[in-house]
C-alpha cells in the first residue's frame, strides 16, 4: 500500500510538470497544444536514447529538454501564424505522427516493444524501496523548482506580455510587443518542460513504449490545468494532483461494480474522465484557483 | 504505370470515403464554428449501428446506412444539446476541448456495450472486378456509389430546401440570417443532426471496407480534419475536394512509404497546405 502511494505521488510530480507546461502556453500565451504526449514523448525517448548510449543520466534530461525545445520550435515556426482551430488540429496530428514514429522506427525506438532497462539513477545503490523514496523525493523537488520559476514568469513583465498577447494579440503588438517571438518561446519553453517530465517518468517506469503516449494524457492534463484554473501555475499543479488521485480513485470505485469485464472497467474509468472535464468546463471553467490578475502598475504622474 | 494508375483509383475511392464524414466536420464547422472533435465517436456510433442493423436485424447495407444515420443524428443533437451547447458563448476553444471529452465518453460507451474486438459486417464475398490490370472490388464500387449519391443529396439539400437555405445563410453570416428572422438555435440543431448523422454513415462506409472496432473513428479523424482543412475549413464542396486530394496523396505515398505512416500523410498535407494557402483550396472565410 505504501509503495502504491509512493508511486502515485511521483506520478502526480510528473504529470504536474506537463501541467505546468500546459498551463503556460494555454493559461499564458493562450495558444492550445493538443500534442502535449508528443512532447513527452519526445522527452522520455530523447532521456532513454542518451543514457541507453551511456551518457549520465543528468545529460539524459538535459537532452529532453533541448530536444523537447527543438521540436518545439520546429512546431511552432509551421504553425505559429495560425488560428487556434486551427493549432488545435496540427499539434493533435504532430503527437500522432510522434506515435508513428516511435512505432515504427525500429532502429531507433525498438518499435512496439518499447525500450526497457532505462537508467533508473542510484538505484543500485538505494535498493529498490529507498529508491522509490529518493525518486519521489527528485520528482518532486524538480516540480517545486520549475513551479517557482513559473511563478516568477507568471509575475514578471515577460508573463504579462504573454498574457496581453493571450487576451488581444494586435493590441500586444500595437503596443510594441514582439508577438510571434515571445509565441515562440512560450511555445519552446512549455514543449521543453513536457519533455523534461517524459524524461523523469522514463527513468522512473525504467521503460517506454508507444503504448504510454497515447493521446489520453493529453486529455488528463486539459482536465488538470482546467479544474485546477488556467493561467495560475498553483492552480495547474493543483489540479494535477486532484486528477492523478481521481483517476486512481476510479480504479478502486470500478472494482466494486461487480459483474464487469476487465474491458468494461477500462471503458468506465475513461468514460468518468471525458465527464469529469465536461462537468469541471460547465460548472467551474475558472478553476479551483482562478488566475489572480494584477492590476495594472501606476505609471509615475510626472512631476 | 498501372501500380500508379491503381493508386489513383484507390485514392478516388479513398476520398471519397472520407469525403462523407468530412462534410459533416465541416457542416457542423460552418455553422457553430467550432472544430468538434467528438465526430471520431460519432462515426465508430454509426458503425456500430449499422452493424446491429445489419448483423443481428439482417438489413441489407442502403437501410442500415439509414439506421447509421438516424441513430448517429439522434445521438450528436442529445451530445451537443447536454454538453457543448453552453459552452459556445466561451469561445471556439473551450468548446473544441469540451468535444474532446464528449468523444472519450461516447467512445468508451461503445466500448461498454461493444468491447474491443473487430466486427465485421455481413456481406457476400465477391472477387474483384479486373479491367485489364486495375483491380476493383465490388463492395468498393457498392461504397463509391453510396457515397457519391449521399454527397449528392446532400447538394440537392442545400440548395433547394428551406432548411439547406437557412442552413447557407447562417454559415454565411449568421447576424443577418437572424435579422431575417431565421432561428440559429433550430439551425444549429439540424445542422448538428445531419453533421452528426453523415459523420456516422462516413463510419459505416469504411468499416465495409475493413472492420469496425471502437476507434474506427478514432482512426480516419486526422484524415477527415485534413480533407476539412485542404478543402478551407467550413467549405462542403471543398471538404470534397480536399478528401479527393487527401485520398490520391494517401495512396501515391504508400508507393514509398510504409503504410503505416498514412495518417502522417495527412498531417503533413494539412501543414503544406497552411503554409502556402491557410484558407484552403475552396475556403474564402478564414477570419
Amino acid at each position: 500500500m505504501l509503495s502504491y502511494l509512493i508511486f502515485t505521488l511521483t506520478l502526480c510530480a510528473i504529470y504536474g510538470l506537463l501541467a505546468l507546461s500546459l498551463n503556460l502556453i494555454w493559461g499564458g500565451a493562450g495558444l492550445v497544444n493538443l500534442g502535449l504526449a508528443g512532447f513527452f514523448a519526445v522527452g522520455a525517448y530523447a532521456s532513454a536514447l542518451a543514457t541507453g548510449a551511456g551518457a549520465p543520466v543528468l545529460i539524459g534530461w538535459g537532452a529532453a529538454l533541448v530536444v523537447g525545445a527543438a521540436v518545439g520550435l520546429v512546431v511552432t515556426f509551421a504553425t505559429l501564424r495560425l488560428r487556434d482551430d486551427y493549432l488545435a488540429i496540427v499539434t493533435l496530428g504532430f503527437a500522432e505522427v510522434i506515435r508513428l514514429v516511435a512505432l515504427n522506427e525500429r532502429w531507433l525506438t525498438n518499435g512496439s516493444d518499447g525500450i526497457s532497462g532505462i537508467k533508473a539513477p542510484l538505484k543500485a545503490e538505494l535498493g529498490t524501496q529507498n529508491f522509490a523514496y529518493f525518486y519521489l523525493g527528485l520528482a518532486t523537488l524538480v516540480l517545486v523548482v520549475v513551479w517557482a520559476l513559473l511563478r516568477r514568469l507568471d509575475a514578471s513583465p515577460y508573463g504579462r506580455a504573454l498574457k496581453a498577447i493571450r487576451e488581444d494579440q494586435q493590441l500586444a503588438a500595437f503596443a510594441g510587443k514582439p508577438v510571434l517571438r515571445f509565441k515562440l518561446q512560450a511555445f519552446a519553453l512549455s514543449a521543453a518542460i513536457a519533455a523534461l517530465a517524459g524524461a523523469l517518468y522514463a527513468h522512473f517506469q525504467s521503460y517506454v513504449s508507444p503504448d504510454h503516449f497515447q493521446p489520453l494524457i493529453t486529455i488528463y492534463i486539459f482536465l488538470a490545468v482546467t479544474a485546477g484554473g488556467v493561467g495560475r501555475p498553483s492552480g495547474a499543479v493543483l489540479g494535477a494532483y486532484l486528477v492523478v488521485i481521481f483517476l486512481e480513485a476510479t480504479r478502486f470505485v470500478t472494482e466494486w461494480v461487480p459483474g464487469l469485464q476487465p474491458v468494461q472497467l477500462a471503458a468506465m474509468r475513461e468514460m468518468l474522465i471525458g465527464i469529469a472535464l465536461i462537468l469541471v468546463l460547465h460548472l467551474k471553467p475558472q478553476g479551483i484557483l482562478p488566475e489572480c490578475i494584477p492590476k495594472a502598475p501606476v505609471p509615475p504622474t510626472a512631476a | 504505370m498501372s501500380q500508379l494508375l491503381q493508386a489513383l483509383v484507390n485514392g478516388v475511392m479513398t476520398g471519397t470515403l472520407i469525403a462523407v464524414p468530412a462534410i459533416g466536420f465541416s457542416a457542423i464547422f460552418a455553422v457553430l464554428r467550432y472544430p468538434n472533435f467528438a465526430i471520431a465517436a460519432y462515426a465508430t456510433i454509426g458503425a456500430f449501428a449499422a452493424w446491429w442493423a445489419n448483423v443481428a436485424m439482417a438489413l441489407p447495407v442502403p437501410a442500415a446506412l439509414l439506421v447509421a444515420f438516424a441513430v448517429t443524428g439522434l445521438i450528436g443533437v442529445v451530445a451537443e444539446e447536454t454538453s457543448l451547447k453552453r459552452l459556445r458563448n466561451n469561445g471556439a476553444l473551450i468548446v473544441a476541448i469540451a468535444s474532446i471529452a464528449l468523444n472519450l465518453v461516447l467512445e468508451n460507451i461503445v466500448r461498454f456495450i461493444f468491447g474491443n474486438e473487430m466486427r465485421g459486417y455481413d456481406l457476400p464475398i465477391a472477387r474483384d472486378m479486373r479491367f485489364g490490370d486495375l483491380r476493383i472490388g465490388p463492395q468498393q464500387l457498392q461504397s463509391l456509389l453510396l457515397a457519391v449519391a449521399i454527397m449528392a443529396a446532400m447538394f440537392l439539400f442545400l440548395r433547394y430546401t428551406r432548411f439547406g437555405k437557412a442552413m447557407r445563410a447562417v454559415a454565411d453570416n449568421p447576424d443577418l440570417a437572424r435579422l431575417k428572422g431565421i432561428d440559429p438555435a433550430k439551425i444549429a440543431i439540424v445542422t448538428i443532426f445531419i453533421g452528426a448523422g453523415l459523420t456516422g454513415v462516413g463510419g459505416v462506409l469504411i468499416g465495409l471496407d475493413t472492420s469496425i472496432d471502437p476507434l474506427t473513428g478514432y482512426r480516419v479523424l486526422l484524415s477527415v480534419f485534413a480533407a476539412a482543412v485542404l478543402g478551407g475549413l467550413g467549405s462542403i464542396p471543398g471538404a470534397v475536394v480536399g478528401a479527393l486530394m487527401l485520398g490520391i496523396a494517401e495512396e501515391l505515398a504508400l508507393l514509398v512509404v510504409p503504410a503505416t505512416y498514412r495518417t502522417g500523410v495527412g498531417f503533413v498535407a494539412i501543414l503544406l497546405m497552411l503554409t502556402f494557402r491557410p484558407r484552403g483550396i475552396l475556403g474564402e472565410r478564414a477570419a
